[in-house]
């Protein structure tokens, strides 16, 4: 399926290529800068592409391209999930998925890949079955490699999940503290209109877990208001059937970091929003010039502090400086991408943080047609917005007691005042 | 040492020679042999090898270094020059160091060929990290350096033996990857073996060899396809995915071979790795397409009261009887969708597109709303993603905008998106457009039209346009606030409105002589050449409406013509000439003027078009007959355009698929075949070692659905069950719905063995029953008549009639003696219904899961062995109580008659809608007629409702709340006090119709809501069927005349016109027994008034 793959970096210069079937020139890839060009930013750069005898679908990330090629029919998004899962893995063996990175770990990258997919088909993608053949470079193997220049960095048997039913977890894990946490995650999506009604406002969750459990445990977490989620997708080691009749999550953990589950709430549930923004963004026709005054307030933030308090906005090209005053946090402008940012901090709701000046125009550049819009961005720590609450975790199979921790988070998502 | 690499060579050209006379197998040998030794020869001589050929290879280098321009290349020389020799040194450090420094460099791209010899010496390295990357090596350059890479083949030869699965999987990677013609053979004896492995893993990595060696030597296929078929058999989930792969890359047309692993790879499915469970599911949807008829063919109105059966169960309980006639599901379709359903939960993005795909593909049109939620789901994930999936929404709701209405919100658009995210939001809302939201959507676009991104506000004017043209109710306003848009800055979006505008007038030139003075008056300062040409040609069409403004524009063109683009100077060719036919007094020199400075314009196609028009328009003596219809051809009125989805054609390609994501067939596309109209033969997916049903049923414990699968199948099975082994034992024989169970247990062996266990653990009188019909079964099994079971209980009851009432009516007026029979019937019943209950036990290990018996189930099997039981029992006809009446703790009471009610024959078991879960929140009700005399009063019809409750909340106090007429009769159940969620519940109630079918009305009550419904009865559902004589039904028919008649046309096809089917036919429609008749013609009795 998978052919080729060539990594990219920002400015267009292919760094790493890796062939699963027979070798295809790098020259491929100059359809892709050439619809690249067209595209003024990289994010607009169609994932898909047809070129006289192959496929192109690109995914970007981390400002990075990961191109494939493709010669025959494949589901675009089997193609496409397969290179974010491949970015995914970068990132959780070296920690970020970057340029620079991918060049220090070349042999590893390499080696990863050529698991990762026999023939062009994925072989391996669970991060535990590869850490198993590959190890991942820590500082300690690095030191004993460079000394002794013997310690392999390869297994040299099939790891457990690869055959188990449960390919996720490996056999015979062994912790001294036994620990399993739960973020519940919430993110707000919400377009808000000029005069400040909802225009539209969704609630997604995640909960990713950190499972540092002995052995073989079996846990099932169960919520006080499962009926709160509407659509819910799983880590495949959640038992459905258990969803189904009992709405509790039942299931044999991987090992360490894990999203355990993705939810939807319902959109019949109507969203508080967290704070609410007062804004006036005009521009004059009469000299180059435009005035902003924003200010922002909490809304129902249910006796939680917001914190990490961001507004960012995405200024016409016309503009050309900004001369503010902010009564919290700090604002930077910058000229290149013409973006403005607004950073608040904590929010007090004794005295609502405003930012107010002006702005300057390029000189004889017509008015600007419309006025940008506002993204916020927030962190409301302890709490779920929707009101999801984790009711209880249990574990069986194993006899050790675990510490267990849940942890509630708001954030913004997709948070848009329109102006 | 020069000497040493030469030899190797000439090894290999043997080798060559050799592979051409000798056979396979010894070619085989002595290749193993020759490299064995030569690398045996590598080893021994390492250190002194580096050494001269470090000497040798720096020759060339040396006296290249001569020319500048090789400055460069004897770098790279040099720096490959330490590599190889930390190879061939002894130290594994340097080696491995050497290694991840050449791979380095094969990441990069460069090439590192020349360092195959000394890289190739390392394959049999004991260092598995230097081992691996040596084989990454040797598959980037085996193709390049042939003959080199033979050498490593015994090795891997070697390690195919290996007792490490791990090893041997990958040993067999390295050489099915390595694409080297000579060693085909080799290649296909490794498949073949492994395809036998123990080991899954390796079996795997079988299937993905079997790709590589299809595309290194197409010629091979006929074997492959070999190896293929086992492998499909394989029971691992590990091998599904990858053999369901390599299928469709080697014989995607030999959909012959999944015939027998279908059932097999939809149970699987679930636990099959995610990228596996894509392919596989691609695979059976153009699989499904091939072998099953459609399940949307039905006539509209047919499909819109199925729909809401459907739909109501989501449990598949719907009614397998009311669509008996028109479509029955074949019972493996419904196990794909069903199997298919829980990987919309999956987190894979490409498996949840691919269930989507499946589901659009294949289910009932409306159950294809079950994938709308995971697919507005799958917006939230990575850009790339939001795009397929937005453009798969988009040609999806074309043809079903329902299904995405209600998510209207999630496509807004934000101003973060990327440009193709928003463009595709944008096609999916236009495409959302109704009456009912266009205002809604006219509004988010308003902003959409303020954007900055120029390109997007012009293709939101563009679906204001498409909404204007779709719904005619906001065509004005839409016109309005185009017009608007037309004092708009930006150049762009003039232009833009300009070109939707001109289109809009076109649908609808009424009165619209404003706007175009309007757009007149903007001409000057339109400079985009599309919009100016709009409205050149807008003057022309409707010149007769803005008869003082169009002149002068013409005016204005023949000044600027030759400033003007083509496209603008053909739009004033063409207004020049519709003037001049209109207002020739005005405008005849300008016409004239611009037709000259046409004649000489650079463009051959304005010289063309001036020429052209000038002979249409100007009379002169050479100009034919044309020119009296020019302003007929020019003037004619033009059709409107239509204004249509760029997605509207995309449903030719299979969702989710590249050449979808394109609109282009990319190669390799397996076109999606039509439905046949005739479904193949199910019989080719039976597998030869005949499975229990149940292994096949769903693995999902879902207990309460398991109950309605069953259901399900044993409506087919009775097919499957003649066919099979015509296990017709007594118990199944009258295949009521829910002896799927037993019925389903084809093996003679078993059923005769239930018999045994029925007729032991029964009563003396009911024993009698059974061991008869019991045996009676088996003779008939002796006979082997091809009958289906339920005509045979049928003709049994029958007969037994006819005995005892040969003597004329037998009149049993006592009610008392009636109770009492029934009494006692009560007990034998029970017993009866013990039985099956121990067989049951006695299969139930053949069943996953834990088997919850509802109600209904009880009852019917209940009857399943009562209805033959009037055939023996000496005690006259009976009446049947179901177990309903021991729960309900009734007294049956019966009125006395002169005609005996006997027990109802039992045809197929209709079930209506009566509420639908949509309307009733969650609460679903189903009903059908049990035709069981009612137990509350002799009057009322018996009608048995399950109420089901499809909402995830569960539902409380449901009651019959009021009904309409207020005289009407019913008896009501006892009050439900918790319905849980996916909960079902069958309770039986009377209703007294009063002999006539007018429906009756009433309430069904929860808690917190009512939800009016009726029931109407069918004609034949209000009768009793009783027995009769011959003479007497003879007599009583003369009495029933007139006004006492129903009459009923029963569709039949001549060529089964046999007494029997005749029997079954009207059955199904009415509840009546039959007489015993000499004649050819069938009588049926039934008795009116209850």
């Amino acid at each position: 399926m998978i052919h080729s793959l060539f990594l990219i970096n920002h400015s267009g210069d292919i760094f790493l290529e890796k062939h699963w079937k027979s070798v295809i020139s790098r020259s491929v890839c100059d359809y892709f800068f050439e619809a690249k060009e067209k595209a003024a930013e990289p994010e607009n750069v169609a994932p898909v592409l047809q070129t006289p005898h192959h496929y192109l679908i690109t995914i970007y990330r981390g400002k990075l391209f990961f191109l494939s090629v493709v010669q025959t029919e494949a589901p675009p998004l089997f193609v496409i999930e397969f290179l974010h899962r491949v970015a995914d893995i970068f990132q959780d063996y070296f920690g970020e998925c970057s340029e620079s990175v991918i060049k220090d770990n070349v042999v590893t990258v390499y080696e990863l890949l050529e698991e990762m997919l026999d023939n062009g088909f994925p072989l391996a993608t669970e991060s535990n079955v590869l850490k198993e053949m590959i190890r991942p470079p820590t500082i300690l193997r690095s030191v004993v490699n460079t000394l002794t220049g013997t310690w392999s960095n390869v297994g040299d048997t099939l790891p457990t999940g690869q055959l188990s039913n449960i390919p996720w977890r490996r056999a015979g894990v062994k912790y001294t503290n036994n620990e399993a946490y739960f973020d519940v995650i919430e993110e707000i999506d919400a377009i808000v209109d000029k005069s400040g009604t909802t225009v539209c406002a969704e609630i997604q969750g995640v909960i990713e877990a950190c499972v540092r459990l002995t052995g073989m445990p079996d846990l099932t977490l169960s919520f006080m208001n499962p009926r709160l989620l509407d659509d819910v997708s799983f880590h495949p080691c959640v038992r459905f059937k258990r969803w189904e009749s009992e709405r509790a999550l039942s299931f044999i953990p991987p090992d360490g970091n894990f999203t355990l589950m993705n939810y939807h709430v319902s959109s019949q549930n109507l969203v508080a929003l967290p704070v609410y923004v007062k804004q006036s963004i005009s521009f004059f026709d009469s000299g180059p010039c435009g005035r902003l005054d924003i200010t922002v307030g909490p809304k129902q933030t249910m006796g939680k502090t917001v914190e990490a308090l961001m507004v960012t906005i995405h200024m016409p090209k016309a503009v050309l400086s900004a001369n503010l005053t902010a009564t919290q946090g700090s604002y930077t402008y910058d000229l290149a991408t013409k973006v403005l940012v607004w950073d608040i901090g904590k929010l007090n709701p004794q005295k609502l943080p405003n930012l107010k000046g002006s702005l300057s125009l390029q000189a004889g550049a017509p008015k600007p047609e419309d006025n940008p819009s506002l993204n916020i961005d927030l962190k409301i720590q302890q709490m779920a917005i929707s009101g999801l609450k984790v009711s209880r975790l249990e574990m069986f199979g194993e006899k050790y007691k675990p510490f267990k921790g849940v942890k509630y988070l708001t954030k913004a998502g997709k948070f848009q005042v329109r102006t | 040492m020069r000497h040493n690499s030469e030899t190797v060579y000439v090894h290999c050209e043997v080798l060559k020679a050799e592979y051409n006379v000798t056979h396979l197998g010894g070619f085989l040998f002595r290749l193993n042999a020759a490299s064995m030794s030569t690398t045996a020869l590598y080893n021994d001589h390492g250190g002194a090898e580096a050494a001269v050929e470090a000497g040798l290879e720096s020759t060339p280098t040396s006296s290249g270094s001569t020319g500048a321009a090789f400055g460069l290349f004897s770098a790279d020389f040099k720096k490959n020059e330490d590599l190889k020799e930390m190879l061939e040194s002894n130290k594994e450090s340097l080696k491995l160091e050497a290694m991840k420094r050449v791979v380095g460099l094969i990441a990069k791209g460069k090439n590192a060929s020349e360092l195959f010899p000394a890289v190739v010496k390392n394959v049999a390295s004991k260092n598995i990290e230097l081992k691996k990357l040596v084989y990454v090596y040797l598959v980037r350059y085996a193709e390049e350096q042939q003959d080199l890479a033979l050498l490593s083949i015994s090795t891997f030869q070697r390690a195919l033996k290996e007792p490490n699965q791990f090893i041997r999987a990958s040993a067999l990677r390295v050489l099915s990857s390595i694409r080297v013609p000579i060693i085909v053979p080799i290649m296909m004896l490794a498949i073949k073996e492994a395809a036998a492995d123990m080991s899954p893993y390796v079996r795997k990595t079988s299937a993905h060899a079997i790709q590589k060696l299809y595309s290194l030597d197409p010629d091979q296929k006929e074997q492959l396809i070999e190896v293929i078929e086992k492998l499909l058999k394989d029971k691992s989930t590990l091998v599904a995915g990858s053999v369901v792969v390599a299928f469709e890359e080697v014989c995607p047309d030999r959909i012959d071979l999944i015939h027998k692993n279908y059932r097999k790879l939809c149970n699987l499915l679930v636990d099959v790795e995610e990228w596996g469970q894509v392919v596989i599911i691609s695979m059976l949807t153009r699989y499904a397409r091939t072998q099953f008829t459609s399940p949307w063919k039905e006539g509209a109105s047919f499909e819109e009261n199925n729909e809401k059966a459907f739909y109501a169960s989501d449990s598949e309980e719907k009614s397998e009887r009311t669509e008996a006639e028109a479509y029955v599901m074949d019972p493996d379709h419904r196990l794909l969708l069903r199997n298919t359903k829980p990987l919309l939960q999956s987190r894979n993005t490409a498996v949840v597109m691919s269930v989507a795909q499946l589901y659009w593909h294949l289910a009932p049109r409306h159950e294809v709303n079950l994938v709308t939620k995971s697919l507005v789901r799958l917006l939230r994930s990575h850009r790339e993603v939001q795009y397929i999936v937005l453009q798969n929404i988009a040609t999806m709701s074309i043809q079903r905008k329902g299904m995405f209405e209600p998510y209207m919100k999630s496509f807004y658009v934000r101003s973060t998106d990327a440009t193709h995210i928003k463009t595709l939001k944008l096609e999916i809302l236009t495409n959302l457009a109704n009456e009912a939201n266009i205002s809604t959507i006219l509004r988010e676009f308003q902003t959409y039209v303020k954007s900055q991104d120029k390109a997007f506000a012009a293709a939101t004017i563009q679906a204001i346009g498409r909404c204007a043209t779709n719904i005619s109710e906001v065509t004005d306003t839409c016109l309005n606030g185009l017009v608007l848009l037309l004092s708009n800055r930006d150049e762009t979006v003039v232009a833009e409105s300009v070109v939707v505008i001109k289109k809009l007038l076109q649908t609808q030139p009424t009165q619209h002589s404003e706007i175009i003075k309007h757009m007149a008056k903007l001409f000057d300062n339109i400079t985009v050449s599309m919009a100016r040409a709009s409205i050149l040609w807008l003057m022309g069409e409707y010149c007769d409406r803005v008869p003082k403004i169009a002149p002068d524009v013409l005016r204005k063109m023949a000044k600027s013509f030759t400033a003007e683009e083509d496209i603008v100077k053909l739009q004033t060719v063409n207004l020049a000439a519709k003037l001049y036919l209109t207002n020739s007094k005005q405008t005849k020199l300008l016409t004239q003027y611009i037709l000259n400075l046409g004649k000489y314009d650079q463009s051959y196609d304005i010289r063309d078009r001036t020429r052209f028009i000038r002979q249409l328009i100007v009379p002169n003596e050479k100009s034919g007959a044309l020119n009296k219809y020019a302003r007929r051809i020019l003037l004619a009125p033009k059709p409107a355009p239509v204004l249509e989805s760029a997605f509207k054609d995309r449903d030719r390609y299979q969702l989710g698929t590249l050449s979808h994501s394109l609109n282009s067939k990319a190669s390799g596309y397996q076109e999606l075949s039509d439905w046949p109209a005739v479904a193949p033969d199910q019989s080719v997916r039976n597998v030869e070692v005949v499975e229990p049903v149940q292994e096949w049923a769903p693995s999902v414990g879902k207990t309460k659905k398991l109950k309605s699968d069953d259901k399900f199948y044993s409506d087919n099975e009775e097919e499957k069950a003649e066919e099979e082994s015509e296990s017709s034992e007594g118990s199944s024989s009258s295949s009521s719905s829910s002896s799927g169970e037993s019925s389903s247990e084809s093996e003679e062996q078993s059923s005769e063995e239930s018999d045994k266990t029925s007729s032991d653990s029964g009563k003396s009188s009911s024993g009698s029953e059974e061991t008869s019909s019991g045996s009676d079964s088996q003779q008939k099994k002796k006979k082997k008549t091809k009958k289906a079971p339920q005509k045979k209980s049928k003709t049994a009851a029958a007969s037994s009639d006819s005995d005892e009432n040969g003597n004329g009516p037998v009149v049993k007026d006592s009610s008392s003696s009636d109770e009492s029979s029934s009494g006692s019937e009560d007990d034998s019943d029970s017993d009866a219904a013990a039985a099956p209950t121990t067989q049951q036990q006695k299969k139930s290990d053949r069943k996953p899961g834990p088997k919850v018996k509802s109600e209904v189930e009880v009852s019917l099997l209940d009857l399943v062995d009562f209805s033959p039981a009037p055939t023996n029992a000496p005690k006259g006809p009976v009446v049947s109580p179901s177990l309903l009446s021991d729960l309900e703790g009734l007294s049956l009471s019966n009125t006395s008659s002169t005609m005996q009610v006997t027990a109802p024959s039992f045809g197929p078991v209709k079930t209506y809608e009566l509420l639908h879960h949509m309307t009733g929140k969650g609460l679903s009700a189903k009903y059908h007629f049990p035709r069981q005399p009612c137990l509350h009063q002799p009057g009322m019809v018996a009608v048995q409702v399950t109420l089901s409750n499809g909402s995830d909340r569960s539902l409380e106090e449901i009651h019959v709340g009021d009904r309409s007429p207020a005289s009407l009769n019913i008896h009501c159940f006892n009050t439900i006090e918790r319905l849980e969620p996916e909960a079902s519940v069958t309770v039986s109630m009377g209703i007294d119709f009063s002999d006539s079918t007018q429906a009756a009305n009433f309430q069904l009550c929860t808690k917190e809501d009512g939800f009016s419904v009726s029931i109407q009865p069918a004609v034949g559902e209000l009768l009793m069927p009783s027995s009769l004589s011959e003479q007497d039904f003879s007599r009583e028919q003369g009495k029933l005349l007139g006004m006492n008649e129903t009459s009923a046309t029963v569709a039949m096809a001549t060529a089964n016109a046999s007494s029997q089917a005749v029997k079954q036919r009207v059955l199904s429609v009415a509840n009546v027994g039959e007489v015993p008749s000499g004649q050819d013609v069938a009588h049926s009795s039934g008795r009116g008034s209850r």
